[in-house]
């Protein structure tokens, strides 16, 4: 079933070693896997290699989305990824109007992510002299960007526009070779990052001026959580799509914070995360409907059915209890006296 | 040694300074209680206590270095204002965040038999032994301090810093929480703690600083309690520095 050639291989991007690394784990490791998948389970989709690598980015995606996306919800940030994929929709752009005016080849992912990289710290530095209204640096960032990349499009004759379309909504087609490679490299370093700053990047989110007082520089990890959601959203705007892809950084994680215990509730996470993007890709082959899309509603599904169950498990663990195990924080806070507390 | 040092300090954020010309020592073991009334500079003086401001004159040192480039993290307690407030929905366990204690002395690698200890002591020095595995966002207000106090202890810090920590928490947790700290200053730990409470922190406290934008008492608080300097604090009335000692 599976041939080793592939047509629409670009030759040009990855030169020399790199390539024949990336040919090795995609070609060889994951391309040799989910062909004996496919003849075991007989389904005939798992052996096409355009379906397995949309299968690898699933992966891939479901991986670094909740483990980056978990320190920007808890800190109130999840608009970030948003803005972000904005921005990685201008490099986009702007990849492929470098493309068609100077009969280069940038692949346009590595244009994306640069100039994500670049918004991910105009923002933090935009929040750090905004104060309160972060939202507003966001809000302007965001459209900002995306205003370059609609003037870039419409900027040549319409040649690129084609391109851009499975970049916006997001195509299982769209993860060629190269963008898969770039993909796994991405996530390589970001779980490789994310396991390092861990214990810095749990103590800033939980508890930022706790974190400054024991002597991190908190203004240095919040532009490097900036930089990883923009690595993020670049690797998952392939499958996903610029206008969906923050889905992933905030739906798998609020699907798991009723799971206590931080490390559990990123795995958890991952967990609907890898169940979402599996489900999606598979669905969006079978009905023939947007990968981006499918994949978001599945996380959505998993979100409501974690949330309904935490609601039938609270209701009928007993609605009178006031021990500190109680569902809502504000029971266990007025079983304290909380209330009647008055800070003059 | 001081454990903490201010010398004719003054900071402001913008053009009128919040704190003014203050100057204040101490001695390592000390509890002080950071008394004022509302928009005082209290929370502000602590902050360039710890080091999270730099002063715009004057200097603060830190066990004899300058605060803001303090870099001993684990030195340092800081139990924050908020800490009670239940908004918190982060799925953090108890024991996950004392362990955030031994974070200074362990950015990045397993830990270790010691830290591993470390934590356990702390979280049974505080008596939430029992509520290890629970989550902090569920706790009552009393309860949470407990947590932020043994994060303090787990990193062995030598400096408890409390904003206000009992707003919110009922009268029968609050005796017990200052219980805890008079029990642990002790122990030899140093401790600031700011309070709206004179009553209270002139019952626990060793020293008593009381602020108004400059400093209008620093001493023990008997002799605090005798002296006007609080009618003066909080009236504005004449500005009388009374150091006695």
């Amino acid at each position: 079933m599976h041939s080793p050639t592939h047509a629409a291989a670009p030759p040009h991007a990855l030169a020399g070693v790199p390539s024949r690394l990336s040919e090795a784990v995609l070609e060889g490791l994951w391309g040799t896997a989910m062909d004996a998948l496919a003849r075991a389970s007989g389904v005939e989709m798992l052996g096409f290699p355009f379906m397995q690598r949309a299968y690898l980015a699933a992966v891939c995606v479901a991986l670094i989305g909740p483990l980056v996306g978990v320190f920007l919800v808890h800190r109130e940030m999840s608009m970030i990824g948003d803005t972000l994929a904005h921005s990685a929709f201008a490099g986009v752009a702007a990849g492929l109007f470098v493309n068609s005016l100077f009969a280069v080849t940038v692949p346009p992912l590595l244009a994306a992510l640069v100039v994500a990289a670049v918004a991910a710290l105009l923002v933090q530095t935009l929040v750090d002299y905004a104060g309160a209204y972060r939202d507003t640096s966001l809000a302007i960032v965001l459209t900002g960007s995306f205003a370059v990349g609609s003037v870039l499009i419409t900027a040549t004759d319409g040649g690129i526009a084609v391109g851009i379309n499975a970049y916006l909504f997001g195509s299982l087609a769209t993860v060629s070779e190269t963008n898969a490679a770039l993909l796994v490299a991405m996530t390589a370093v970001v779980a490789a990052v994310v396991a390092a700053a861990y214990r810095p990047l749990l103590y800033v989110t939980f508890d930022e001026v706790g974190a400054r007082a024991a002597g991190l520089d908190v203004a240095r990890y919040n532009r490097l959580l900036a930089v990883l959601t923009a690595v993020v959203v670049v690797g998952a705007m392939q499958i996903m799509g610029v206008i969906l892809v923050a889905a992933m950084l905030v739906v798998p994680v609020a699907a798991s914070t009723s799971v206590t215990g931080f490390k559990r509730s990123v795995a958890a996470a991952i967990a609907a995360g890898q169940f979402a993007t599996i489900a999606g890709v598979t669905a969006s082959y079978w009905y023939d409907v947007a990968a981006g899309g499918t994949i978001v509603l599945v996380a959505i599904g998993v979100y409501l059915a974690a949330e309904t169950r935490d609601r039938l498990r609270s209701r009928s663990s007993g609605s009178g209890r006031k021990t500190d195990d109680s569902p809502t924080p504000r029971t266990a806070v007025s079983a304290d006296g909380g209330d009647e507390a008055d800070p003059e | 040694m001081a454990a903490i040092e201010l010398e004719d300090v003054t900071f402001g954020y913008g053009e009128q300074p919040v704190v003014e010309s203050v100057s204040l020592d101490v001695a390592a073991g000390e509890f002080l209680g950071l008394v004022g009334p509302n928009g005082s500079g209290k929370t502000t003086l602590l902050r360039l206590v710890i080091g999270l401001e730099t002063p715009d004159s004057g200097a603060v040192r830190l066990f004899g270095d300058p605060a803001h480039e303090f870099a001993d993290g684990e030195r340092i307690g800081y139990v924050p204002q908020d800490v009670t407030s239940a908004k918190n929905q982060m799925p953090v366990t108890v024991e996950e965040v004392v362990r955030m204690g031994r974070y200074p002395h362990r950015w990045i690698g397993g830990f270790s038999d010691e830290d591993r200890r470390s934590v356990r002591a702390a979280i049974e020095r505080v008596g939430i032994g029992d509520l290890a595995d629970r989550r902090v966002g569920r706790l009552s207000g009393g309860q949470r301090q407990r947590v932020f106090i043994a994060r303090a202890l787990a990193g062995e810090a030598d400096l408890l810093a409390l904003d206000e920590p009992t707003v919110g928490v009922d009268a029968e947790s609050r005796e017990a929480f200052y219980r805890l700290l008079h029990e642990l200053n002790d122990e030899g730990l140093t401790i600031v703690l700011i309070e709206h409470d004179i009553g209270v922190v002139t019952t626990h406290a060793s020293e008593i600083a009381c602020l108004n934008r400059t400093l209008f008492f620093h001493g023990d608080p008997d002799a605090f309690v005798e002296t006007d300097a609080l009618a003066n604090a909080y009236g504005g009335g004449q500005r009388v520095v009374h150091h006695d000692h």
